[in-house]
């Protein structure tokens, strides 16, 4: 008799499974410290002190969470019309080309919050605009979204070098980047919302996007549960052949998904640069793309579970950065190692437990199947 | 005779930059016709470098390294198997779990086993896969156009390049003309006829994946000591992705994959040669065109504009017996 067709209760669905899932992963990460002769308990004290100990601390944290909320949204979005963007870092990255080419136009004209929503789409639309190959090539020509993506952000991260190397440079300089923004074109930190818990923000870069951030939650949420759209997205991405049956649009509304997709990636960009570094370098995304495929996992989708997942991962990437300096021994990668297993028993091995869970619960209820 | 020179090393370096991306795009092949997704490429290859420059430098055999890069990369096979064949999860996924385990994996181990920032030690010696003279290399150097040819060419590679060009045949061999291979491409088409006929699609999906990382292994191996002398982190640097981008540009097919990493093999040696070097009437060429050339010729194939690529029908579904 199988179990896959047995209904549990959504507190074991979305609570319980979620959970085991994730504890395993977190055994298997202590296990690897313990391996390389490290007293797992004391690393996870010295992690969730340097990510939560202090002001500073939340503040980076946050500050990393703010970017993986964009790119969490970014893939559920797309999973909900049953697409797998991989391509998230690239438009991300793209994105950022889109935010500091406004922030230098505005910069000395205008003010921040004159400068901000100008930037967020001209992020929005440059990540937009990097999704929109893919997305076309999925829905007009039948090629695998995943693939293309990849593709994708190979190309860009290849574009973007050259732009910065010889076209963006400052002249005269050495590095591959932008000129400092001025304060036009800057967005401000939100020390006023650490101090209020009577802590200071230090040198976190934690700023306004987080803000940015939060409204596109809510937006998402409307967006997929609430509106036309949404419920067509939904749809295809349960069956598309019934979508397709039922009149739905496949062609729009695969574009439309992946360009919104790719815009809130986009987005992701105004955190490190207009928030933090104040210019536009190589590498800026760091492969928040990626860890956003493990926070939409974890977060099933769902902007609520992407925020809370987004400060797990936060607290997981400032805290690496802690523990590091403070255990030499744990290099900071050990950051892709937890992220590697959260993925993999979060994501691929979601319903590993289910059948072990089924056989309990039936045989607490007392059903029999 | 000079523009001759110049085309003489840089077909030997495209042969060398090749050899890895051939033996991952094969595994893929193994692995996608069986009908498993493989984006793990990468962290497979990764992970066998690592496991090859470490045993090597334990034991001082570069055939013990090979083993050990084959059974580093073998596991991960078997837990993509497990994640997706076994547990039906979703294929994709689980390769990028994969990749993201080996990346942290291998730097984290590698420093606190040798404290060298994520480097293994250097081996030397036997050690490593070394170049073999053939036979009269030295004795037609001197004949005009195909001396050259067989003297910094065919000859002076190590074992693990001339095994990468016979993996081709072999790979087309075990393919198109045993039971196995029939029964993997009709698994990788159909698993419900393979199913009915009473022949078991996961067992069939295990050994595909097998493949997969025994081949995946050897790439591995190549990249830390047949190449180079060490593991250096990140030293798969994509190519696993390309080799994925080669697979798919030979529409799956073992040949055409021979000469679709042949093909980006040479956009690597041609843009390491064109480096700070300048056209007439151009200027100095971007080695970044050269660099995302593959994936925009993949993406340009996949669009269906250069012929039709079909991928096998069962690819990243998983198989459920009960439906």
């Amino acid at each position: 008799m199988s179990t896959a067709s047995v209904r549990l209760p959504n507190w074991i669905t979305y609570g319980l499974m979620p959970v085991l899932n994730l504890l395993v992963a977190f055994l298997i990460s202590g296990l690897v410290v313990w391996l390389i002769g490290e007293d797992p308990i004391e690393a996870l004290k010295l992690l969730l002190q340097g990510a939560l100990g202090s002001g500073e601390g939340i503040g980076f944290t946050l500050f990393y969470a703010t970017s993986f909320i964009f790119t969490g949204l970014s893939v559920a979005v797309a999973i909900h019309a049953g697409l797998f963007n991989i391509g998230s870092e690239g438009q991300a990255y793209f994105g950022g080309l889109g935010c500091a080419l406004v922030a230098l136009s505005l910069d000395r004209y205008v003010p921040w919050y004159v400068t901000m929503p100008v930037a967020v789409v001209g992020a929005a639309i440059f990540g937009a605009a990097w999704a929109f190959i893919p997305a076309w090539l999925q829905a007009k020509r039948g090629s695998h979204i995943v693939i293309t993506t990849i593709m994708f952000n190979y190309i860009c991260s290849a574009l973007m070098v050259y732009l910065l190397a010889h076209i963006l440079i400052v002249p005269g300089k050495m590095a591959p980047e932008t000129r400092t923004f001025l304060e036009g074109g800057q967005l401000p930190k939100l020390g006023w919302l650490i101090e209020m818990f009577g802590s200071t923000i230090g040198a976190a870069p934690f700023n306004v996007s987080f803000l940015i951030a939060l409204v596109m939650c809510l937006l998402v949420w409307l967006l997929v549960w609430r509106t036309k759209l949404g419920y067509e997205m939904r749809t295809l991405g349960i069956s598309p052949s019934a979508a397709i049956y039922a009149g739905i649009p496949y062609a729009r509304t695969v574009i439309i998904a992946m360009l919104i997709s790719g815009g809130l990636a986009g987005m992701m960009a105004l955190n490190p640069v207009m928030g933090a570094s104040a210019r536009l370098q190589v590498e800026l995304v760091g492969g928040a793309g990626f860890v956003g495929i493990a926070v939409s996992l974890m977060g099933r989708n769902h902007p609520v579970g992407i925020i809370l997942a987004a400060i797990l991962f936060g607290i997981l990437y400032q805290g690496g950065d802690a523990l590091s300096f403070d255990m030499p021994n744990i290099t900071r990668e050990m950051i892709l190692v937890i992220q590697g297993l959260v993925i993999l028993f979060a994501g691929a091995l979601e319903y590993m437990f289910r059948p072990a869970l089924v056989r309990i619960y039936q045989k607490l209820v007392g059903t029999g199947g | 005779m000079d523009y001759y020179d110049i085309l003489i090393s840089i077909i030997g370096s495209t042969v060398r930059l090749s050899v890895p991306l051939i033996f991952t795009a094969l595994a893929g092949l193994f692995s996608e016709r069986a009908g498993v997704f493989d984006i793990g490429l990468e962290g497979k290859m990764l992970a066998s470098a690592f496991a090859a420059a470490c045993i090597a430098y334990l034991t001082g055999s570069a055939w013990a390294g090979l083993l050990g890069g084959i059974g580093a990369s073998v596991s991960l096979s078997l837990i993509h198997g497990f994640a997706s064949i076994t547990n039906r999860g979703n294929q994709i996924v689980s390769g990028v779990a994969l990749n993201f385990l080996v990346a942290g994996l291998t730097i984290v181990l590698g420093q606190a086993w040798f404290g060298q920032g994520g480097r293994t030690p250097q081996v030397s010696g036997n050690g490593r896969f070394s170049s073999i003279i053939l036979p009269g290399a030295e004795q037609v150097r001197g004949i005009p156009v195909i001396g050259p040819i067989y003297a910094d060419v065919i000859s002076g590679n190590n074992v693990l390049t001339y095994l990468a060009f016979l993996a081709v045949p072999v790979s087309w061999w075990i393919l198109y003309r045993t039971r196995f291979g029939l029964r993997m491409r009709a698994v990788g088409e159909n698993p419900g006829a393979v199913d009915t006929a009473g022949i078991s699609v996961s067992w069939l999906r295990y050994r595909a994946v097998i493949c997969a990382g025994i081949l995946c292994g050897f790439s591995g191996t190549y990249l830390a000591i047949a190449q180079s002398a060490a593991f250096i982190k990140d030293m798969s640097a994509g190519k696993g992705y390309i080799a994925l981008a080669a697979l798919i540009f030979a529409k799956w097919k073992p040949v055409p994959v021979m000469f679709a990493c042949l093909l980006f093999g040479f956009l690597d040696a041609f843009a390491n040669f064109m480096q700070g070097k300048s056209v007439p009437l151009i200027g100095e060429v971007p080695v970044q065109i050269f660099q995302a050339l593959p994936y925009i010729l993949t993406c340009i194939l996949l669009a269906g504009f250069i012929g039709v690529a079909h991928p096998p029908k069962a690819g990243g579904v998983p198989y459920s017996k009960e439906r």
